[in-house]
């Protein structure tokens, strides 16, 4: 069985290299190659997890070595695996959802010249994806960690004949960088504190380490989900990344890759149990952006970037839930898997519908597009329902029981926390009904465009709707399948550890107020959109919704601080270099040396007369050592 | 007496440099297939002392050759290698045919010019001949004898640089002329004054062992026991005196800030494969002869002038970084992008682990492999269009695919992507520098954000947006152009994945090294009970 866990991995980094290097001849054959190893892939999966099933709780991870990597003294990285329930979760997830996109890009790739390449990107993501999930060190984490960086930066700017597409690639890609410091400074204090990096020893002796180390490995480590998963303040990246097609954008950047961040806190929980420091820094920035973001989707008039808003807003709420410690890991892997089908289901959707009109994004142009696209309508309505809470579907299950758990922390943390996670609760409410309302009710508010195209709205193919009935299925059956019996709590328990908290306020009442929350959210996003018609273009807003336009100008300030700081300081620093340090140093040669008269001949073109001469010099140099030996 | 196998992988290359210059003029294909072959010929050598090489025998040097050479100043013809130096000689053997091929048109006459020699054949008799100088400066265990060549090889260098260069393009033929004698110039003034110093300094290792041993010696391992016995007592300051000027001309050589203005104008101007010689190959000799000359002849001054090191190889690696971001010139970039990684490679010598001087070692070969793969690549997007300038490209990724994934590739292996071989090596490096001197490791890691911004701003710029007019047309790798590139991408990833045959060669003499100065790696603060240890 551990041999298969390789396989997982092998399957489409195989699908890529063939298609990556397969040249021209499997243009016509690519996709359904990649998609075939995607499935086989998850086939592999399953087969995995039958056979986990079969075992008890306690016995249920596999561990294989493979082979040592980097062996230098003290310093042993191996290339293992280990598949417990945490990490099988995530390859059920990977691959399920990674299969379906896949298929959906069949359709929706299937007018372009680069196909063959779009699809070969994709099996790496995987890959790499599924190496993050299953490696058993830090070192080989960070392997699949940057691939899956790689596999986005390639596919974000996949249209890279588009300016803007190259540069969300790249700036995606950098942000990343900033957190993989974090990443990388984490392992080498594990590797100066423990002497390894491997899961079982590190995590087995955290407690030893002191509250010191574990609190700076913690905040480490927190930086780098901050990275990945678009979380305040390394977020910026995540909307620019909508310019990758929306195959992407469902994969990557909202089901999968950005929630590595919360796998890899949920993985390190036993360094987080021990430093509560930096747990209070993780909740912290989980309640932020979880609003942060949520503000952001408000304001939104492009489909995909209010999606992308909702999509960090609710990592938010799994950051905020893995920062809870043991109250809240299960939970924030539970509503990592319910948002892997609904958000995924929701930007198929999108997909979807800017298929159908000539790849329009703003929703200000859409409307009324429920009578043209059905199966699209109803599945993107089901994601809705599912996103927003609306009782008994997915999202109900898993959001309230973090909310619950943020109650749970106590004290006044406890009703701050509590507090934010509501009143997300209700703002989602409100953007997503705006999303829906704007998109397929209403008036038909689209145009042709600048060439005279009216769109023809007009539902997408097999290929497409089939991956999007079935998400939608997850959306609404996942979340109460997940709770009967607690289901999903004595399945991840084993892994985690499960603590239940002291809730000041029941279990019913935070129920209670999640539905209250959500009928407010819909009530006000009905009375501005819904009632009356909604203007073609942007009103100008208010203040808050300028900014939120614009990414509540953090964007900005990165733009005026960072980039244009950092331009400023190379272009200064490429005139010291010239002046300053070639200068002083060519000075204080020539005027030791005496080589001032030469090196204003070099600029007279008696270089070469100069060169031969030294060449000369040298050689009755050594023709004199040589000499000397004979005599 | 067995084959003298260390002398004849750098007498071949020598003996490939007079016969590729003695080709009539008429004959320049002939010379570039002899000089490919003998090239081939190295590298068959250098993989024979692979072969030979056992990691796990007793001695520091292996493979050696001893004969008197200089009696009355105690210069012998000393030859050995370690892990370090064999490891070395095969990246310089093995990417000697990748420059030869690749520069296979660089010299090829321009129709008008008539030239007095033969630039052709001078130009391939070069390159072997820069490369059988650095291959015995890699075996030269006489301090004197590897002087000589780590000087010599200056020459070669110099009318490498100077003789040959891209094409003109707008600067004007005069202009560019000027632009290339005094990058040719700086070049050698820069090293000279370098070597000028050592020289200095190696008579003054003369004079000292002369004094205190009865007899001058120039032998390393003389040196070396002479002190573990106790004989031969270096007075601090002048052992001090000695190191500095050693690593002067090392840290010029390699290069450290701020002796590095000499870089940049040398990469810029030489063709892209002579370019790659200098980085690749070249500078590597500086870098090695820290860690072989610089730790082992005096380990007291080592430790004595590790901080400031320290703090230049951290400069080294920001500033060459912020400076490449800076660039609007491709193979200046490259050559600002070189110094921040060679600060990483004194870095890792420096912070004394093993992981840092393992890793240091690992550092020179794959920043060999991954450079050449960058800047030949890019030497061959430049042929095309015949500037260096990034602002005169934009949309090549559409025109010519491969050539752009093959250039993506080499910046990716040039930012460490995991999975490729500089990571391992870089990693290992700062892990390294960290456990010894944590905030300078923490520091140096912010390295990594800079490397991605200068590759992916120069990918940007060159390969993507939309096509622009003067690219248009422009034809994709040819065959040649594959079959160098290729190998090196194959490398990148194989050592990427599997660094292990390069590690276990390395291991042990970095261990020597390590002993010699003196020095353990720090321990773990939570060392693992023997119950895991055990697992």
């Amino acid at each position: 069985m551990e041999n298969l866990i390789g396989l997982l991995v092998v399957a489409p980094l195989l699908g890529a290299a063939l298609l990556l290097c397969g040249g021209r001849r499997l243009d016509k054959s690519g996709h359904w190659i990649g998609t075939l190893l995607a499935a086989a892939s998850f086939v592999i999966g399953v087969v995995l997890f039958a056979d986990m099933l079969g075992r008890d709780g306690e016995q249920r991870a596999l561990h294989t070595t493979v082979f040592s990597w980097v062996p230098v003294g003290g310093f042993q990285a191996d290339v293992g695996f280990q598949l417990d329930q945490l990490s099988m979760t995530f390859v059920l997830l990977i691959t399920g959802v990674g299969t379906l996109i896949h298929l959906y890009s069949v359709g929706y790739m299937e007018h372009d010249e680069k196909k063959r390449r779009f699809f070969g990107y994709l099996n790496l993501f995987l890959a790499a994806m599924l190496l993050l999930v299953v490696a058993d060190n830090y070192l080989l984490l960070y392997v699949g960690w940057e691939g899956v960086g790689l596999a986005s930066y390639l596919l974000i700017g996949f249209w890279q004949h588009k300016p803007s597409a190259a540069t969300a690639a790249k700036k995606a890609f950098i942000v990343n960088r900033v957190g993989d410091v974090g990443l990388s400074i984490a392992i080498m204090l594990m590797f100066t504190t423990f002497g390894t990096f491997a899961f079982g020893p590190v995590l087995e002796s955290a407690g030893d380490a002191g509250e010191g180390k574990l609190t700076a490995v913690a905040l480490l480590l927190l930086l780098a989900a901050c990275g990945k998963s678009a979380q305040v303040p390394l977020q910026s990246w995540l909307g620019d990344a909508m310019e990758g097609p929306t195959p992407v954008s469902a994969l990557i950047h909202a089901a999968t890759m950005v929630t590595a961040g919360v796998y890899l806190i949920t993985r390190s929980g036993s360094i987080f149990n021990g430093a509560p420091d930096a747990q209070l820094a993780v909740v912290t920035v989980g309640a932020v952006t979880l609003l942060f973001g949520a503000i952001v989707g408000c304001a939104k008039d492009d489909i995909k970037k209010a999606l992308a808003g909702s999509t960090m807003s609710q990592i938010g709420y799994m950051i905020l839930a893995a920062g809870l410690g043991p109250i809240g890991y299960v939970f924030a892997i539970m509503h990592l898997v319910t948002h892997g089908f609904f958000k995924a289901g929701l930007f198929l959707g999108a997909g979807s519908v800017m298929h159908g009109m000539n790849d329009e994004v703003d929703m200000r142009r859409y409307g009324g597009l429920r009578k043209y696209m059905p199966v699209t309508f109803v599945t993107f309505g089901l994601g809705y329902l599912a996103i927003i809470g609306f009782p008994g579907l997915s999202g109900f299950f898993s959001k309230d029981k973090i909310i619950e758990a943020a109650f749970a922390k106590g004290g006044t943390e406890g009703w701050i926390l509590g507090g934010a996670a509501l009143l997300g609760a209700a703002i989602t409410a409100y953007y997503m009904t705006r999303v829906m309302i704007m998109t397929f009710f209403g008036e038909k508010r689209w145009q042709p465009d600048a060439e005279g195209n009216a769109p023809h709205p007009h539902e997408s193919p097999r290929t497409m709707t089939i991956p999007m009935v079935v998400l939608a299925f997850g959306s609404v059956f996942a979340g109460g399948l997940f709770s009967v019996n607690d289901a999903f709590l004595k399945w991840l328990e084993p892994v985690t550890g499960h603590s239940h908290g002291n809730s000041p306020v029941s279990a019913l009442t935070v129920t209670a107020a999640t539905v209250v929350v959500l009928v407010v959210g819909v009530a006000l996003a009905w009375f501005q959109y819904g009632r009356r018609p909604v203007p073609a273009t942007a009103p100008r807003g208010s203040l808050l919704t300028r900014a939120a336009r614009r990414d509540l100008l953090q964007d900005d300030f990165n733009h005026v601080v960072l980039v244009r700081g950092g331009e400023h300081l190379t272009r200064s620093l490429v005139y010291v270099d010239h002046s300053l340090v070639d200068g002083v140093v060519n000075g204080t040669a020539a005027s030791v040396g005496g080589l001032s008269g030469r090196i204003a001949k070099l600029q007279n073109g008696y270089a070469r007369s100069y060169a031969v001469s030294m060449f000369g010099g040298a050689a009755v140099l050594i023709v004199a050592t040589l000499l000397m030996r004979a005599v | 007496m067995s084959f003298p196998l260390l002398t004849a992988t750098a007498v071949v290359p020598a003996l490939g440099a007079v016969l590729t210059a003695a080709v009539p003029a008429a004959r320049r294909s002939a010379a570039k297939w002899l000089a490919l072959v003998f090239s081939l010929a190295t590298l068959a050598l250098a993989a024979v002392q692979l072969v030979r090489f056992d990691p796990g025998a007793e001695g520091p040097f292996q493979l050696t050759e001893s004969h008197a050479w200089i009696k009355d100043f105690g210069v012998r013809y000393e030859l050995g290698v370690d892990g370090i130096a064999v490891v070395l000689i095969a990246l310089t053997a093995l990417l000697i045919p990748f420059v030869i091929l690749a520069g296979w048109h660089d010299a090829d006459p321009l129709g008008t010019t008539s030239s007095r020699w033969r630039p052709t054949q001078g130009f391939f008799a070069l390159i072997l001949m820069v490369e059988a100088m650095v291959v015995i400066s890699f075996e030269a265990t006489d301090v004197f004898l590897f002087y000589i060549f780590f000087e010599a090889m200056l020459i070669p260098m110099y009318f490498l640089i100077g003789g040959f260069g891209d094409r003109a393009g707008e600067r004007g033929e005069e202009e560019t002329a000027a632009q290339r004698s005094y990058a040719a110039v700086k070049f050698l003034l820069y090293n000279l004054a370098g070597g000028l110093i050592m020289l200095a300094a190696v008579i003054g290792l003369y004079v000292v062992t002369a004094d205190q041993l009865g007899t001058g010696t120039f032998s390393l391992q003389e040196i070396v026991q002479a002190r573990a016995d106790g004989q031969l007592d270096i007075a601090t300051s002048t052992e001090r005196a000695l190191f500095l000027g050693f690593f002067f001309a090392f840290a010029v050589k390699a290069p450290l800030w701020p002796l590095h203005t000499w870089l940049p104008n040398a990469m810029g101007e030489a063709t892209a494969p002579v370019a790659v010689l200098i980085t690749a190959v070249v500078d590597k000799v500086g870098t090695f002869a820290m860690l072989r000359f610089c730790l082992q002849l005096f380990p007291e001054a080592s430790k004595w002038a590790t901080p400031v090191i320290l703090v230049l190889a951290l400069v080294s690696i920001l500033y060459g970084a912020l400076l490449a971001v800076g660039q609007r010139d491709i193979k200046r970039l490259v050559a600002y992008a070189s110094i921040s990684h060679f600060g990483f490679i004194i870095l890792g010598i420096f912070a004394m682990t093993t992981q840092g001087q393992g890793g240091a070692t690992l550092y020179m070969v794959n920043h060999g492999i991954s450079t050449a793969a960058l800047m030949l690549v890019a030497g061959f997007l430049i042929s095309r269009r015949g500037s260096r300038l990034i602002a005169d490209y934009g949309g090549v990724q559409k025109v010519a695919p491969v050539l752009a994934g093959t250039f993506l590739v080499g910046g990716l292996a040039t930012l460490s992507l995991p999975g490729l071989a500089p990571f391992v090596s870089e990693f290992l490096v700062l892990t390294g520098t960290f456990s010894r001197y944590p905030v300078i490791g923490a520091i140096a890691t912010f390295g990594i954000v800079l490397a991605a911004l200068y590759v992916l701003v120069l990918y940007q710029r060159t390969m993507t947006g939309p096509v622009k007019e003067s690219v248009r047309g422009m034809p994709d790798l040819r065959v040649r152009e594959l079959v160098v590139v290729a190998p090196l991408i194959a490398l990148l990833i194989f050592l990427g994945v599997y660094p292990k045959p390069v590690t276990e060669i390395v291991d042990p003499a970095v261990e020597h090294t390590m002993t010699q100065v003196d020095k353990v790696d720090p321990k773990p603060d939570v060392p693992l009970t023997d119950v895991e240890a055990a697992k």
